[in-house]
């Protein structure tokens, strides 16, 4: 099987070094990198406006490009975390805490010299074990029937809510409203209008792409309008500086492994974000150490095993997202909405029929991966430039991208007025703290999820022990279960713990806040 | 608890504060939920075995509720540790970002791609405080040049640069 792997893989690089593949991978590795470095943009929103142009393309060159938006945007925010402390993009908040601190040090070249080296192999750890694990997961998913798609998805919604940031129940309760945003438009299997609030144009779905930028973007750009303060410049950076020494190299090892370890096993999981990803590896790499004190004062294992994780976990992503088409994140549900438009549905099937993509997209990782090393060398002085565009001309000439963007999804000017609309809806859930990511992975799976209880529940008439029965699916809706309960636990300790620490509080100090 | 009370004290002039949030949240979790609740039950619900187009909508509307109920009981015991930034609402920029995607979409309608171009980066760039009128203009003709190069005539978009209804 293995070998059968190697073979196609081996295909898959003559498929992705194709000169026009080449080109538009390069093109999205460009692209991702240039607005991933921009302050307050990500893969979020650097995916989601230029996914119109792909509608066109043929789906090789289109998700290639996709992919390469995503890794080379994931490496701009790491650029901007070390050299600015900009935590625009949530998964690198955390590298902020120790490359900021180095890059004070003076030692910012050498920061970003280890997250590429530690991006690179991470990656290509991730892609070993994509080559191996994908026939392996492809031989159970053959045994997938609608219950144990199911209930999968059901866990990876379930983890997709509770692991974003912030209360569990607030991330749950997007999850269904995205969902519900799912069903708006004309059910497939009896031809009624959903919730189309009587307008024709909401009859055919709501448009991915307007959704996504409406709560990434719009909703992003109201929140910090006026409020983004840009952090002083006089950072350079030479090519000299990159390179790091032989002890720092030593001292980032391990690090980079246990980072890359913590990230695949992350990826493998549906649902947990990338942000909770790196925070862990962070934790980790603290836990470990022999001396935690020099955490977020510029310790160099804080940078190397954070990035190490994140790049791990974007290749491993892919595994669910392409094998069972249960996408781990926001960004691998908007890739999914990206592979269904262009008619590929994404499931077991995938590997078998359409070979060359998927083993040309794993063969573009690696390539992808190493143009953007290539990339990042010369260019670093231009992104370190570009971080320092006033966001006061970014966000005007990012809304033009946005609303040509989605105008050229259809050609209609409907759409833009969805992006309005979601943009204040995201503005309204962001300030009563609910975390906005899960709403993308509900409203992409939410027609899976829906067809595929339908079809459960008529082929065991009405029975719901269908989900238990079945040893995959049961496996599944107990782990769900396990989460829940796990959940309703720490919540209740918490509670519990703060009751305490607050009576305490309030004898020892009276007034303690003097807000 | 003495401790909530000085902080309500001293942040009354924020209508969403960290300690009625959550009854917010929970309340218009609710209220989306019986609403997609109500809206599903008028599509035919059908049976377990034989569902039909509202059995989906009505079963995640009530779970939506439940939710907003649980959110709302859980907000006291959910209030976060450190006191948190007041941020004052930003009324300049929030209207202008509104406005300048409305503009985009009514001017595209009358009057075409470069009329809508240049609404959109203008209105939205008197949002920012640090513009002055020139920089907007400014920034706004460069939007124009970049929309007839790259789109219209790069990408040869769908949508003339003048045109009416």
């Amino acid at each position: 099987m293995i070998e059968q792997s190697l073979i196609d893989l081996w295909h898959g690089f003559g498929v992705a070094l194709e000169p026009h593949n080449l080109m538009w991978s390069f093109f999205g590795v460009l692209i991702g990198n240039l607005i991933g470095v921009l302050p307050g943009m990500g893969a979020l929103s650097a995916i989601s406006m230029l996914l119109p142009l792909t509608y066109t393309m043929h789906p090789i060159p289109a998700i290639l490009m996709l992919a390469g938006i995503f890794y080379g945007s994931q490496y701009g925010g790491a650029i901007g975390a070390i050299l600015l402390n900009l935590p625009c993009h949530p998964p690198h908040a955390v590298t902020c805490l120790d490359g900021y601190p180095l890059t004070k040090m003076g030692k910012g070249g050498t920061a970003l010299g280890i997250t590429m080296i530690c991006s690179f192999f991470a990656a290509s750890v991730g892609i070993i074990v994509m080559i191996f694990a994908s026939p392996l997961l492809v031989s159970i998913a053959f045994k997938f029937g609608p219950a144990e798609l199911f209930s999968i998805m059901l866990l990876g919604l379930l983890c997709g809510g509770t692991m974003s940031q912030g209360s569990a129940l607030k991330g749950v309760a997007m999850t269904v409203f995205g969902l519900l945003v799912g069903i708006v438009g004309t059910d497939v299997n009896t031809g009624t209008a959903r919730f189309t609030f009587g307008l024709v144009e909401l009859s055919d779905k709501v448009e991915l792409v307007a959704l996504a930028l409406g709560f990434f973007g719009v909703t992003e750009f109201l929140r910090s309008v006026n409020r983004m303060q840009v952090v002083g410049g006089g950072v350079s950076v030479r090519l000299r500086d990159m390179r790091p020494s032989k002890a720092e190299m030593k001292q980032a090892f391990f690090p980079m492994v246990r980072g890359t370890l913590i990230g695949t096993l992350f990826g493998a999981m549906p649902g947990t974000g990338p942000t909770i990803t790196t925070f862990i590896a962070y934790a980790v790499e603290r836990k470990v150490s022999k001396t935690p004190e020099r955490f977020g004062k510029g310790a160099i294992e804080g940078v190397a095993s954070p990035e190490a994780s994140s790049h791990s976990k974007t290749q491993v992503d892919f595994i669910p997202t392409m094998t069972l088409g249960i996408p781990g994140d926001a960004v691998m549900a908007l890739i999914l909405g990206a592979l269904i438009i262009q008619g590929i549905q994404p499931g077991p099937q995938l590997i078998t029929e359409h070979a060359d993509l998927f083993w040309g997209l794993i063969a573009s990782f690696w390539i992808g991966n190493v143009l953007l090393v290539i990339l990042n060398v010369p260019l670093i002085g231009l992104w370190v430039k570009l971080l320092q565009v006033p966001y006061r001309y970014l966000f005007p000439s990012a809304l033009f991208f946005i609303a040509v963007g989605v105008f050229s999804t259809n050609n209609a000017l409907f759409e833009i007025g969805e992006v309005l609309v979601f943009g204040l809806i995201g503005a309204v859930f962001v300030a009563l703290d609910f975390p906005v990511a899960p709403i993308l992975l509900g409203y992409v799976l939410g027609p899976l999820v829906e067809e595929n209880l339908r079809r459960a529940l008529l082929l065991s008439r009405g029975d719901f022990m269908v989900f238990l029965e079945r040893p995959i699916s049961a496996t599944f809706v107990s782990i769900c279960a396990l989460l829940i309960a796990g959940q309703i636990f720490f919540a209740i300790r918490r509670s519990y713990l703060k009751r305490r620490a607050s009576s305490q509080v309030n004898q020892d100090m009276p007034v303690n806040q003097d807000a | 608890m003495a401790e909530m009370e000085t902080a309500d004290g001293s942040q009354q002039r924020g209508f969403i504060n960290k300690y009625n949030k959550d009854y917010y949240a929970g309340a218009l979790m609710l209220f989306i939920g019986l609403g997609a609740a109500y809206q599903g039950s008028r599509y035919s619900i059908g049976t377990l075995s034989h569902m039909g187009p509202g059995f989906f909508p009505v079963s995640l509307g009530v779970l939506l509720a439940l939710i907003g109920v649980a959110i709302a009981l859980g907000a006291k015991s959910s209030v976060p540790p450190g006191p948190e930034k007041y941020l004052a609402p930003e009324w300049r920029g929030w209207i202008c970002i509104c406005l300048s995607i409305v503009a985009f979409i009514v001017l595209g309608k009358y009057g075409g791609l470069l009329p809508a171009t240049f609404a959109i980066s203008f209105i939205s760039a008197m949002g920012d405080r640090g513009n002055t009128w020139k920089s907007a203009l400014g920034l706004s003709l460069v939007m124009c040049v970049i929309c007839v190069v790259v789109f219209w005539w790069a990408l040869r978009m769908q949508f003339p640069l003048f045109q009416w209804g």
